[in-house]
């Protein structure tokens, strides 16, 4: 009834091509609104990427370069060598190994505990498991500051202050509620015939873990791993109370520290140029691992989230 | 269901499948001890040591002596820092979230639109989420360099005056620069990706139905996008003004707090009376404070939930 309404007025929108002339078109009107949105999405990619645009080409920069008035867009020769200078100057190399060995073996724990845990509240029944499971939950919330004094006096009276251990040691305690509700959502998802089939042929709950579950949840145990990977190597406030050696930093602190040094330099020439190719090199590994494992990873954020 | 079915008293059910149950019930405690043994460990127990720590006066080298209020007392009454940084702090969580959730969301409908290229759009996008902070602060405050800054090199273009801000260096400026820095990290990060997926989640019935109605772009996103977006902006809003209020790492390296405590926020505050000055107590105190205004926000942020957001599958 509505459409017989309807469809006469459709009808002429779609025909004024030729009544009302080229301007006022359907077809002309959506051609202008397809190029205003072009225009914008281009103009903010741009805005977006600037910061590493610039990043880039000042890394490339001799250091005297950065400071000439207006500034310049591009080097005049690319200073390929600052790359390889920030290794001199402080211990680049070191910093990186540090934030590569915790971040994999924190990665490691988190998520193999991570997935037991979810294993247990989404596939066993047991008392109190729902209370616990919204505990969990509420954790998220929890602002790390609240534990941080308390655990710094706990690592310190057991002898773990200047070690990695205050920051390997906890992910395998679980990881973190955001992890175990990600493992958890997936495999509630997984059909429980599978389990009860693997369990009539006479397979263990730690089996149908093994054999089962885990071989179906790549994706999601992958997605798990690259968004703890990343957050670990990003993390600042931790490793920067937890460790007091300048050989031992993590990139984190240790860029940090080597900003603090860039203006003061022991000879004269500011190190902004190399502070800038450091930040290209911390942030470099993140977008390769980001571009690897994309696909994945939306899925697994938009998972996240929706459910929530 | 099932479990009246087995305690019901009419059928006795053989002695195994409660020797089932319960051994179910303990392996799957065992896969959970891990993370019973963290939330001790690593959440429960500091939580309570924290709360007691803040009666307590503590420096590590003195066992603490119980000193009753005086750590509460002397933070409302005396520390000129608390109610300046509590204040900025939350100037600031107000002003970032809802441009960053009003530029996600814009971001996301931008992606929506089928257009060629969209990937290349959410890469881009996406990537400066991507960036650790701390090399976002190095970043940012290379581009906010006063003096050849490539920002204040195109005021000055624009304006045509020799006057521009100095950013991380001038009090009145210095926020408004971590304010845009945290806002080019957010609004292309997670929250925009979640509302991409709200935004496919909408039926497209809804919109079907409202151009039968006569809707034009505007009715449509008011009165249906923006609707069944409701419990996604929740979910975004909640994360991110805890996230946003936790801010600690990027104002630590771009401005270490000033110039002139511009820019000292809470979480600044605490790290410096707990591991500068090694008051534990005090700090203690402090981080209990916190706890506790986050605590009351985030519950008023979810009994005022009940009034706006909608859940298409409730039913009442």
């Amino acid at each position: 009834m509505t459409g017989d309404v309807i469809a006469p007025e459709r009808k002429q929108a779609g025909s004024g091509f030729q009544q009302v002339g080229l301007l006022q078109s359907a077809s002309f009107k959506s051609f202008l609104g397809r190029g205003i949105l072009y225009l914008v999405a281009i103009s903010s990619s741009a805005m977006f990427m600037f910061p590493f645009v610039w990043t880039v080409l000042s890394s490339l920069k001799t250091g005297g370069e950065l400071f000439t008035f207006p500034p310049t867009w591009f080097p005049e020769v690319a200073q390929y060598q600052n790359y390889p200078k920030v290794f001199e100057i402080v211990s680049w190399a070191a910093w990186t190994w540090n934030s590569t060995f915790v971040s994999i073996v924190s990665t490691f724990g988190a998520v193999l505990t991570a997935a037991l845990v979810g294993y247990s509240f989404a596939r066993f029944r047991y008392p109190a498991r729902d209370v616990l499971f919204m505990i969990t939950l509420s954790t998220m919330m929890l602002p790390v500051e609240v534990t941080l004094i308390p655990l710094y006096l706990m690592f310190a009276k057991i002898g773990w202050l200047d070690s990695y251990r205050p920051l390997i040691v906890p992910s395998f305690f679980g990881g973190s509620a955001f992890l175990i509700f990600l493992m958890r959502q997936f495999f509630m998802s997984i059909p429980i015939d599978l389990d009860e089939a693997a369990r009539i042929d006479g397979a263990n709950y730690l089996r149908i873990f093994w054999q089962i579950l885990i071989p179906l949840s790549i994706p999601v145990t992958a997605t798990a791993a690259v968004l703890t990977f990343m957050a670990q190597w990003n993390e600042f406030l931790q490793p920067f109370i937890f460790l007091n050696t300048k050989s031992k930093y993590t990139l984190a602190i240790g860029i940090r520290y080597f900003q603090a040094v860039a203006g003061f330099a022991d000879d004269t020439e500011p190190k902004y140029h190399l502070l800038m190719a450091a930040s290209v090199m911390m942030t470099a590994p993140i977008i390769i691992i980001f571009f690897l494992a994309q696909r994945y990873l939306v899925q697994g954020i938009v998972m996240s989230g929706i459910k929530g | 269901m099932s479990t009246k079915a087995i305690s019901s008293p009419r059928i006795p059910l053989p002695q195994w499948t409660k020797s089932l149950r319960a051994k179910e019930a303990i392996a799957g405690y065992i896969f959970l001890s891990p993370w019973l043994l963290g939330i001790i460990l690593f959440i429960v127990g500091p939580m309570m040591t924290s709360g007691f720590l803040s009666f307590t006066r503590y420096d590590m080298v003195n066992p603490p002596t119980f000193v009753g209020l005086k750590n509460f007392i002397e933070i409302f009454t005396k520390d000129r820092l608390f109610w300046p940084s509590l204040l900025l702090t939350f100037r600031y969580a107000l002003i970032v979230v809802p441009f960053s959730l009003v530029g996600a969301l814009s971001a996301a409908m931008l992606l929506n639109q089928a257009l060629r290229g969209t990937t290349w759009f959410r890469t881009f996008f996406f990537l400066p989420h991507l960036t650790p902070i701390v090399a976002a602060a190095v970043l940012w405050g290379w581009i906010f360099n006063a003096d050849v800054g490539p920002i204040n090199h195109w005021i000055r273009t624009i304006t045509g005056s020799s006057e521009a801000p100095g950013w991380f260096r001038d009090p009145d400026w210095a926020m408004t620069g971590l304010i845009i820095m945290a806002m080019w990290g957010a609004i292309g990060g997670n929250t925009m990706l979640i509302f991409l997926a709200g935004l496919q989640g909408v039926p497209q019935e809804l919109y079907d139905a409202a151009v039968v109605d006569g809707a034009g772009l505007w009715a449509k996103f008011r009165n249906v996008t923006l609707p069944m977006l409701t419990p996604t902006i929740f979910f975004n809003m909640v994360l991110g003004i805890i996230g946003a209020l936790r801010v600690f790492a990027a104002a630590y390296v771009a401005t270490q707090g000033g110039p002139a405590y511009s820019t000292w926020f809470y979480a600044l505050h605490i790290y410096t009376r707990a591991f500068q000055y090694f008051e534990m107590g005090y700090a203690s105190a402090l981080a209990w404070i916190f706890f506790f205004v986050l605590f009351v926000f985030t519950y008023v942020q979810f009994r005022q939930s009940r009034r706006w957001v909608y859940y298409a599958g409730e039913v009442d």
